[in-house]
């Protein structure tokens, strides 16, 4: 396998990839809180709500276009650049995509159609419920794809047969309520909400800068407020860290998000900052508050968190015996096996993947040396201190996010939102924050992971298409041109209409152009 | 459910997804391509787009599930066909991803330029896709050049240009045909006025055009193409392995499936036929028929495609013995069993609010409805 086109694979994927998480996770939010807004629309009666829901709801569309233009190139890429990958996981892996499709896709996207445009064709409440498809449609999506995802973390409830060269689902329950993927699903939704929170959070604070929409943006920015504290706390709470217990790269994810070099004496100390140093495997300058690592990661004070050293050691016994599978396998395919080695290839066949990742590494399967071993042992765990970093800089965005929530909140119960203008600014201008925090956290999930595809079961040297490297520079020019342009329009229109605000979005505003104002005097006396 | 029971099913069901999504995405494909020979005005062309507005996102999810499900119950044919085919694949997806931004960001600005710009994007993003599609069958139809080694990793050998063959360039315009041809008559049953008018004449046409060139193409596998056929025993309880079956070149292959099972040739004669019964029923404006005897005549196209390569899926032209079949590229039978209950459980069910959209929408699209909606709710 040519390394320069797995390396540029990989990098296509992850720059595709986490392009499209640019969109998803505000589809995600927004479709609940426009759902939210609809459904204080539909039960009071204020049309200030539905000029809401409208005007978000614009802003939605812009995003859910690229969105879904992205999408396409997620779900046909796997076929693309990893076809082997397609083809050795393919009966596990590619049923919860296609459910995700079944699902989660058509429902989304037919009702997204009817939310735009079956405003005048349908009761209030039946368009409710459109919307609310539409958000359940997008929440689906993530549940198959997080799935998929938590398969390929902690590949649960399948099996490799050697008849087909591939993996096979054993079972189907496993595959969907692995562990992993469950914790992952929450804390990816609710990474959406804070989203979907700060995106309103922040434009409603832009407008009560301007003085401008202010009814609009008050009762904008308290939706967000309650929505995006509630979320910001669940991603905190259910955080992922629950899901790093299970799955022994699940287990390198999180010594190497701490640079947890050796394995501690139970409970372990948690490392808040420090500079994780690969060459003297050390963490220079580290604070550390002791016990915390043991009790989050373990939820115990007498299991141990297993260190980075240790787990490197782990990983060289596994190559070894994933070397011994690896030659029965070619053995088998060769001239057969007998039933002993038939017996034996059965019960090592689990480390055949480590046997895939000597590969690259080794002259000779039968003999590698200490040399080969070491390196591919080196080879089994990604690079700490990059790991290290984008988990800090994800915890750091979600408690600042949580702080401003929580004060927007505060600001929203008594009634003063508009007051302090330092705090409008904060809001606005961390309107970024969520995005930061989505990227770093996939890069912590999926960094994490190298070099497997498939954890402990397939490298991603092994796991790419045998493409041409004139094929992947072909189809990384039109990606980077035609994502950076599609970038740079989106962008421009959300501005556009984000600083135009609401006045200007529905006719409802032209037609009754008093309502919105009579619904402000009618709370405002009530307060 | 016993492993060759599920096999065919799934031939089916991924043939049901392929022609529900020619059917429904195809409409708006066509429509896309259709944008500024039918629609000469802006106003004209956001009627066009308005028609597909509500629509377009849920049909192209057919094409989505397709692939999902390519992956899901054909794995070595979504492995071996996406990554041989990369360049023109990743020429289609830059098509698509031009059409849900062009749909919605195109009249969200006045300028003419603007608009005229999108107009050309949605243009490629409905005849690029269905140009591909056609060529991609029309290279299936005879084979491509790809090799498995013992651990069943694929290589490619052919290239791009190699797919731009004759035959596969006129397969690909019998789909650039029938799917204008469909976007046609969908516009004639949602609009009126001129969009309606040249509908019915591009209908007319391209019905009788793609008859003629289905006819033709059907012609030259007749006369010129060789099909294959397996040679040794099939076992369709077999483990999805390729490598074990031993393939032959068989000349006039493609027509030997007609000759054992006659009633195949129902598909054919639909393709042809409901393509002409669609020119005719444009001219007599009985639009609801038109659109249900170009959707016919897309189902018999497809299924005669099918048909005709029935048991192949993707013949192999360097390595016979490689050649995927729908006994062994499939998934292991739990898995198809797993897919195939839900999709029992969950196509009914798209299909039913699929419903309900088309008839909440349902009615023709006016000028006036455009140009009274200044603010843009509409497209």
């Amino acid at each position: 396998m040519n390394e320069t086109v797995v390396e540029l694979s990989r990098f296509q994927f992850a720059f595709t990839a986490m392009y499209h998480f640019i969109f998803v996770p505000l589809t995600l939010g927004l479709t609940f809180m426009l759902a939210i807004m609809e459904s204080v629309y539909v039960m009071t009666g204020k049309t200030i709500y539905k000029e809401m829901t409208k005007f978000w709801g614009k802003l939605f569309g812009i995003n859910f276009a690229i969105g879904v233009a992205t999408g396409i190139t997620m779900e046909f890429q796997f076929g693309m650049n990893w076809s082997y990958y397609s083809h050795y996981v393919g009966d596990v892996f590619g049923a919860p995509l296609a459910i995700e499709g079944l699902m989660a896709f058509f429902l989304e996207s037919t009702f997204v159609g009817l939310f735009f445009f079956g405003w005048d064709r349908m009761s209030k409440v039946k368009h409710l419920m459109v919307t609310w498809l539409v958000a359940f449609g997008s929440n689906f999506s993530a549940l198959w794809i997080l799935i998929a995802n938590g398969w390929m973390q902690n590949p649960l409830g399948a099996e490799f047969n050697p008849d087909t060269m591939r993996m096979e689902m054993a079972s189907f329950a496993e595959l969907i309520f692995n562990p992993v993927a469950q914790v992952k699903f929450v804390h990816t939704v609710s990474a959406g909400y804070v989203t979907g929170a700060m995106f309103v959070l922040a434009i409603s604070s832009y407008y009560l800068l301007k003085n401008k929409n202010v009814a609009f943006a008050r009762r904008s920015f308290a939706i967000a407020a309650c929505f995006g504290l509630a979320s910001s706390l669940s991603v905190i709470v259910l955080g992922d860290e629950s899901g790093y217990e299970m799955g022994d790269v699940q287990q390198v994810k999180l010594a190497a998000v701490e640079a947890e070099w050796e394995t501690h004496e139970p409970p372990a100390a948690f490392t808040i900052i420090g500079f994780p140093n690969e060459e003297t495997q050390t963490t220079d300058f580290a604070l550390k508050i002791p016990y915390l690592m043991g009790i989050i990661a373990t939820r115990s004070f007498d299991e141990p968190v297993t260190g980075l050293k240790d787990l490197k050691a782990q990983n060289r016994d596994k190559i070894i015996r994933g070397a011994e599978a690896y030659l029965l396998l070619k053995k088998r395919q060769d001239v057969g096996l007998n039933e002993q080695e038939s017996l034996l290839f059965d019960q090592i066949k689990g480390s055949l993947g480590y046997g895939l990742l000597l590969e690259p590494f080794a002259q000779n399967m039968a003999a590698p040396t200490e040399a080969e071993l070491d390196a591919a042992a080196d080879y089994s765990l990604p690079n700490i201190a990059p790991m290290f970093w984008s988990f800090r800089i994800m915890v750091a965005s979600g408690f600042l996010m949580l702080i401003i929530f929580a004060y927007a909140f505060l600001l929203s119960t008594r009634h003063q939102i508009d007051k302090p203008k330092w705090f409008l600014k904060v809001a606005l201008y961390s309107l970024p924050l969520p995005w930061i925090a989505c990227e770093a956290g996939w890069f912590v999930a999926e960094y994490g992971r190298q070099p497997w595809a498939i954890a402990e079961v397939l490298p991603i040297h092994t796991a790419a298409s045998n493409l041409a490297v004139s094929d992947l520079v072909i189809s990384l020019v039109a990606v980077g041109v035609f994502y950076t342009v599609m970038f740079i329009i989106a962008f421009g229109l959300m501005v556009k209409f984000a600083k135009k605000g609401p006045q200007h979005s529905g006719d409802t505003s032209r037609e009754r152009p008093t309502v919105a104002d009579t619904s402000v005097t009618t709370e405002g006396a009530k307060a | 459910m016993d492993y060759e029971t599920l096999r065919l099913i799934w031939w089916v069901l991924v043939g049901v997804l392929l022609i529900g999504f020619a059917v429904t995405d195809g409409f708006d494909l066509g429509v896309g391509a259709l944008l500024t020979l039918v629609g000469r005005t802006d106003n004209e062309r956001r009627v066009m787009i308005n028609t597909i507005g509500p629509h377009w996102d849920g049909n192209q999810v057919w094409f989505i599930t397709a692939g999902g499900a390519i992956f899901a119950a054909w794995p070595l044919i979504y492995a071996t066909a996406f990554s041989g085919f990369y360049l023109a694949l990743m020429l289609t997806l830059a098509a698509l991803w031009m059409r849900p931004l062009g749909f919605d960001f195109r009249s969200k600005i006045e300028d003419p330029r603007w608009r005229s710009g999108w107009d050309w994007a949605l243009f490629a993003g409905g005849l690029v896709p269905a140009l591909i599609f056609g060529v991609a069958f029309g290279n299936l139809l005879q084979g491509v050049p790809f090799e498995f080694d013992a651990y069943l990793k694929a290589t490619y050998t052919g290239s791009f240009f190699g797919l731009l063959n004759p035959f596969a360039i006129l397969a690909g315009l019998v789909s650039v045909s029938m799917l204008l041809m469909h976007g046609a008559v969908w516009l004639q049953l949602k609009t009126t006025d001129m969009v309606y008018q040249r509908s019915v004449q591009v209908a007319t046409i391209l019905g009788v055009v793609t008859a003629a060139l289905f006819g033709l193409a059907g012609l030259w596998v007749h006369v010129g193409l060789d099909g294959y056929i397996i040679t040794s025993a099939i076992d369709p309880s077999a483990p999805s392995n390729p490598l074990l079956k031993t393939v032959e070149v068989a000349p006039n292959g493609l027509m030997t499936n007609y000759s054992i099972y006659p009633w195949m040739m129902i598909a054919p004669v639909l393709g042809i036929g409901a393509a002409l019964a669609t020119a005719l029923l444009s001219l007599r404006n009985a639009s609801g028929w038109a659109f249900l005897t170009s959707s016919l005549s897309i189902a018999g196209i497809i299924l005669t495609a099918g048909f005709s390569m029935f048991p192949f899926l993707m013949p192999s032209t360097t390595q016979l013995n490689a050649s995927l079949t729908i006994w062994d590229a499939t998934s292991s039978q739990l898995t198809l069993n797993v897919m195939f209950w839900v999709a029992m459980v969950f196509v009914p069910i798209i299909l039913a609010y699929t419903s309900w959209s088309f008839y909440v929408m349902r009615g023709r699209l006016k000028a006036a409805d455009i140009e009274s909606n200044s603010s843009h709710a509409l497209y």
